[in-house]
């Protein structure tokens, strides 16, 4: 077997395996964590008014702009969410990725164009070197920053920088393409153990304290919910 | 392991203890023994171990903290110190519980007081950064937990100490006892009793509509209150009455850390209602007791629906639905007509959604009302919130904290602020002596006493 195989196959299945039971385990961990007297919130007797707090959060911070912090940070908001959206929409609709889907496993989704994939490719590269550049110009951020916050970032940046450089052909592609696979896989056992990890707990986090605003706090008797 | 006499891990359950420790002026004493008191590196570990390692939101916030930064802004206090890196909540949570759990409780006294200082002077446990962060960690209930962990350790500032022991030994912040409560009462239902005729004090009135409970500084220091809230009830005709025990909506313990005497305190409180058996309770203008006794309390109870045992209003709330209902009409004349604003406390707005009610309030008693900018569960705390105003060990930072404050009220251009809010009012007052920006400030009865209409039949029979 030689290195392309083996990064496309068994390194492969295993860093998906360690990914999906990983962020499983990280969301089951999650939930029988909370502990309605502990964190004071009526998990279980309120669930309607839970589940509208939850969405509530959720949504609202899903969209650009959709609350009052987003908007007090506009430029931050506008790196966040192109950073963001070029990481989850670049490798899943990707054409290159759905082709070998539908090879290995006979189904492929819609995908985009090579131009928007480059588009965004280059987006969160951009976005990354600006979130870099934010850390070390801004006192109130650049005190919080530890070199782990940039490992983390490099991992996730480390795909994409290396997926355009194979696809572009700039350099020596095999080694780029074995490179990306590599990065790839490295991203995907690192999010359940480390910062990335809010992949998944980001709507636990978000979705917990939409329940507790909106059984208990802020949300409980203003009739729209919490004003986040 | 070293303890002091007066700073130590023992909780004040006896009136020598508490008055042993009064009698330490300004806390000389107790302080100089903290800096000799041991850390139960054991029980600190092992108190994290239960409550934090092995729960998940606290646990998830500490790790998945992106270090944004976002949360900088949110705080009032980071705002106030020139945008000090340090004042950062997420910093200031890293660089106290985030090393406490990397370092497995293995801290010293040094440590101890610095996660004290903090937990204290630089944070009021406003939940504003939760509120501004992406993940909805929440700095806030991370502080309140940090300061179990000291109120625990022993770490804990001089006057939170005696407050907690207060509420253990007196089940009211002050020392306030049953017969005191009683004669305040009827002291003052014959004190205003000339003036509106009929005008009583109902204690301990089985299956009235309301229970109505106080703040303890109310019968201490300023029983005009208490008389004020009985002669509105009297006008808009409600059915009420006040317990013989029972009657306190604070809790210091709350802002001490002291979970224990909370549970204590709100019991107290929940008894009364089982046996009054009232329809509802109201609580008087203070924004952290209407949060410890409703918000919080039935789970230090161990209540699973988190409801207290009757429904609980904020006084706000009653004030709303008596002037929507008519119970209180607002002589149109006799309306606020300079210009005024409103401060929203923490603690019943953002922490219990009621800013709509005070809105509606100020829709009938002014005409020239200014919103601070930002407001409603925006808003930034008075600066003396948390305990923050009681502790003079942190007097300089409260009084920097109150700037934010002072630069909101200054930009309405109002000379009066309403505060209904024990804690707020006190933040404002103190604010005006120390900035003299010349203003005034009042708790809504006041206001409403004068602006109300008295019924033919209530009023006293002229000479």
């Amino acid at each position: 077997m030689d290195i392309y195989q083996f990064v496309t196959g068994p390194l492969a299945w295993a860093s998906f395996a360690v990914f999906f039971v990983g962020v499983i385990v990280r969301v089951a961990l999650y939930v029988r964590g909370l502990d309605w007297q502990l964190d004071r919130v009526a998990y279980t007797e309120f669930k309607v008014l839970g589940i509208k707090g939850a969405i509530r959060s959720i949504v609202c911070w899903l969209l650009p702009f959709g609350t009052r912090s987003w908007r007090y940070y506009p430029f931050f908001t506008l790196i966040f969410f192109t950073f963001h959206i070029g990481l989850l929409f670049t490798p899943v609709f990707l054409e290159a990725h759905n082709i070998l889907m539908k090879e290995r496993f006979g189904f492929g989704i819609w995908t985009i164009s090579g131009a928007t994939a480059d588009f965004l490719t280059l987006s969160v590269m951009v976005a990354a070197v600006f979130l870099v550049l934010r850390r070390i110009a801004l006192p109130e951020v650049r005190i919080l920053t530890k070199a782990y916050d940039y490992l983390v970032l490099a991992i996730a940046v480390a795909p994409f920088l290396t997926g355009y450089l194979a696809a572009h052909h700039i350099g020596h592609y095999q080694f780029w393409l074995i490179a990306h696979i590599v990065a790839g896989e490295i991203m995907l056992v690192a999010i359940p153990f480390t910062k990335l990890s809010h992949f998944v707990l980001f709507f636990m986090s978000r979705m917990q304290i939409g329940m507790d605003f909106g059984i208990k706090r802020g949300g409980a008797k203003n009739k729209k919910g919490m004003a986040w | 392991m070293a303890q002091g006499e007066l700073c130590n891990r023992k909780k004040v359950d006896t009136l020598e203890h508490l008055q042993a420790l009064l009698n330490d002026t300004n806390g000389k004493k107790y302080y100089e023994e903290m800096n000799a008191l041991d850390v139960d590196t054991e029980l600190l570990w092992n108190t994290i171990r239960k409550t934090l390692k092995e729960k998940a939101r606290i646990r998830t916030w500490l790790e998945i903290c992106a270090h944004c930064g976002m949360c900088a802004d949110s705080c009032f206090l980071y705002l106030a110190n020139n945008r000090d890196p340090e004042q950062v909540p997420s910093y200031k949570i890293q660089s106290t519980l985030g090393e406490l759990v990397k370092r497995k409780g293995q801290v010293d006294n040094a440590f101890m007081q610095m996660v004290m200082d903090t937990a204290w002077s630089k944070c009021t446990c406003c939940n504003r950064c939760g509120t501004y962060c992406p993940f909805g960690i929440d700095m806030g209930i991370m502080f309140s937990y940090v300061r179990g962990l000291c109120f625990q350790q022993g770490f804990v500032p001089w006057e939170m100490k005696i407050g907690s022991g207060m509420h253990r030994v007196f089940r009211a912040q002050m020392d306030v006892t049953t017969e005191d409560w009683v004669d305040t009462c009827e002291w003052m239902a014959e004190e205003y009793e000339e003036d509106y005729p009929g005008l009583v004090i109902p204690i301990e009135k089985v299956g009235a509509d309301i229970m109505y409970t106080v703040n303890a500084r109310e019968p201490k220091h300023y029983p005009e209150d208490l008389a004020e809230a009985a002669v509105l009830f009297h006008i808009a005709g409600e059915d009420w009455t006040v317990p013989k025990e029972g009657w306190e909506e604070t809790s210091l313990a709350m802002f001490a850390g002291d979970w224990e005497a909370c549970k204590l305190q709100v019991e107290s409180v929940y008894d009364a209602m089982r046996r009054l058996k009232a329809k509802r309770m109201v609580v008087t203008e203070c924004g952290h007791a209407y949060r410890a006794t409703v918000v919080e309390g039935p789970y230090w109870a161990g209540l699973k629906s988190g409801q207290t045992p009757i429904p609980s209003f904020h006084y706000v709330e009653w004030v709303a639905e008596a002037l929507r209902t008519g119970k209180l009409k607002i002589d149109p004349a006799k309306k606020i007509k300079e210009p005024v604003t409103l401060q929203d406390s923490c603690n019943y707005i953002r922490n219990a959604g009621l800013a709509d009610y005070t809105r509606e309030i100020m829709s009938y008693i002014a005409e020239d009302f200014r919103e601070m900018s930002p407001c409603r569960e925006h808003n930034f705390c008075c600066g003396g919130g948390g305990g923050f105003n009681g502790i003079g060990r942190y007097r300089k930072q409260r009084n920097i904290g109150l700037t934010v404050k002072r630069d909101q009220i200054l930009a309405t251009g109002a000379k009066l602020v309403i505060a209904p809010c024990h804690n707020c009012w006190d933040a404002i007052r103190d604010l005006e002596e120390e900035f003299e920006i010349g203003i005034r400030w009042s708790f809504l009865k006041p206001l409403l006493l004068k602006m109300v209409i008295i019924p033919d039949h209530m009023k006293p029979p002229e000479e």
